[in-house]
């Protein structure tokens, strides 16, 4: 009942925010070029996806940070693998890695231009770059911690070096990779959307620029809410995954 | 010193492959510039002033941001962590904003502010203002209540219970989430600039790349790789080992 009460609060609260903004847009103390009215933005949203227009640019976006993301997942595990179970690696790739990592992820945008063109391929590579850092140094982590204990272990049951990495490394590795992960799809989400302004590429990002030069403010914020709607829906989805991949964890730490 | 060496190897090794192999005309030069080209470059804008003025405009940018955003996650954070009923009201509303990139909101700062300081600082302060919210809020939540009775039982009015209680006994975990929301503001800076912001280190990155100057990009990629290199040592060890007024025994 108090939960009901609750639940009910932080509704009405969101709903008397835009019913303020709606009144306020409609009786024009706000301007409604910076600031349309909710119920613009929504029936522009709502347009968009009954015509079908809003496909076409949200496939193109979610084909490109999913490719840049699944590479970087994939080559920062491995990577982060190679080099947490090997000390030499680790103190040879480690200062440069240390140098690489803050480097802002969009400032290699000029660079893959240079050498790619505007094509998929450099939204894609530079997709892969600036989420490749979190799985990495996860994967990294997760490979580096395993506990003394667990090695024992495998030596008590004499498990060879690939038993030992497939049924200790990997799991051990595994939650830490996948937070990772998690971090790095919210970045493709990002990179996507700086590439395609920078590089006028067809997508979500674009769109929202087009609807600016041409002050289609319905159109921006509809594209604006669309994003926050695929940024919400891609964590929650690795949240699940997350849950099922490590289900053998029992309640989360 | 072994560490040292190790890890200056493989730069080292890159670098004099990367010379010797344009100089033998064996990389192209058009994307490749050589490295002593690249330091003649960075030298050259370092003296006319280019670099230094254009890391002005994105740390200045980057800063201001992050000033906003420390300002107002801290003071929202405190209020939402006094009353858990309000943060149940409001937070969803925060929350359906949250997963908003920061980027896509560029057209319409630039709409509101146009060209300049003023758009790439919005920026910087949504980007940076939900780590410093989240973690303010879960600092005061757990604050020693006993701390909260005192302050109580001393009739201190809301004010001195914010500047003696509370801050200091939130200031070491909200260190944190300020820690990251600096990281996070000088990389939304650059994202501004590259995207459309005429201003800074990534704008004069963009325009090297437009204008086939590769080895002023070099430069300017390697500047900034070092300022973020440094900022982050540097926050390492400034709060590396910082822990509120009232100790790490206080803090859950």
């Amino acid at each position: 009942m108090k939960r009901l009460l609750e639940a009910s609060g932080a509704v009405l609260f969101a709903a008397g925010l835009l019913l303020l903004w709606q009144i306020l847009a409609e009786r024009e103390l706000i301007s409604p070029v910076f600031f349309p009215s909710p119920s613009r933005t929504l029936g522009e949203l709502w347009h968009q996806v009954v015509q079908g227009l809003i496909w076409a640019p949200l496939v193109a976006t979610g084909y490109r940070m999913f490719c840049g993301w699944a590479l970087a997942s994939l080559a920062g595990a491995a990577v982060g693998a190679a080099i947490g179970l090997s000390r030499a690696a680790r103190e040879y790739l480690e200062p440069l890695l240390e140098f690489l990592r803050p480097l802002p992820a969009s400032a290699v945008v000029p660079v893959a231009i240079l050498f790619l063109g505007f094509s998929n391929a450099m939204t894609i590579a530079v997709i892969a770059f600036g989420a490749i850092w979190p799985v990495l140094l996860g994967s990294l982590h997760g490979f580096v911690s395993i506990e003394p204990q667990l090695a024992d272990v495998a030596a008590a049951l004499k498990l060879t070096r690939a038993q030992a990495f497939a049924k200790i490394a990997v799991p051990n590795a595994l939650p830490d990779i996948l937070a990772g992960a998690r971090v790095g799809l919210a970045i493709s989400l990002i990179l996507a959307v700086v590439t395609e302004m920078q590089a006028s590429q067809t997508g979500l990002g674009q769109n929202i620029l087009l609807a600016q030069r041409s002050f289609r403010s319905p159109e921006l914020y509809a594209g604006v809410v669309t994003l926050g709607i695929v940024g919400f829906a891609i964590n929650h989805a690795i949240v699940v995954l997350e849950r099922r991949l490590l289900r053998w964890r029992g309640a989360p730490a | 010193m072994r560490r040292i060496l190790r890890g200056a190897a493989i730069p080292v090794a890159i670098l004099l492959l990367w010379e010797s192999g344009s100089r033998a005309g064996l990389l192209p030069m058009d994307t490749l510039s050589r490295p002593s080209d690249v330091a003649a470059a960075f030298a050259h804008a370092l003296a006319d002033g280019s670099i230094p003025l254009a890391t002005w405009q994105t740390v200045q940018a980057a800063l201001l941001g992050f000033a906003i955003a420390a300002a107002t996650g801290v003071l929202a954070g405190v209020i939402l962590g006094l009353s858990p009923v309000l943060e149940r009201t409001v937070g969803p509303s925060i929350e359906a904003l949250r997963p908003v990139p920061a980027v896509a909101l560029t057209p319409l700062t630039l709409l509101l502010f146009g060209f300049g300081l003023r758009m790439e600082a919005a920026i910087v302060a949504f980007a940076c203002v939900w780590p410093v919210l989240l973690v303010t809020v879960a600092a005061v939540r757990g604050i020693e209540p006993r701390l909260l009775e005192v302050a109580q039982a001393l009739r201190l009015s809301f004010p001195s219970r914010l500047r003696k209680i509370i801050l200091p006994a939130a200031l070491g975990r909200v260190l944190v989430g300020l820690r990251v929301a600096l990281s996070i503001s000088l990389i939304v800076a650059v994202t501004v600039e590259i995207v459309m912001n005429p201003r800074g280190l990534g704008y004069g990155m963009i325009v090297a790349s437009q204008s086939l100057k590769p080895d002023l990009m070099y430069a300017q990629l390697l500047w900034l790789g070092f300022l973020g290199w440094g900022l982050n040592a540097m926050l390492t060890r400034v709060f590396g080992r910082w822990h509120g007024a009232f100790g790490p025994g206080v803090q859950p």
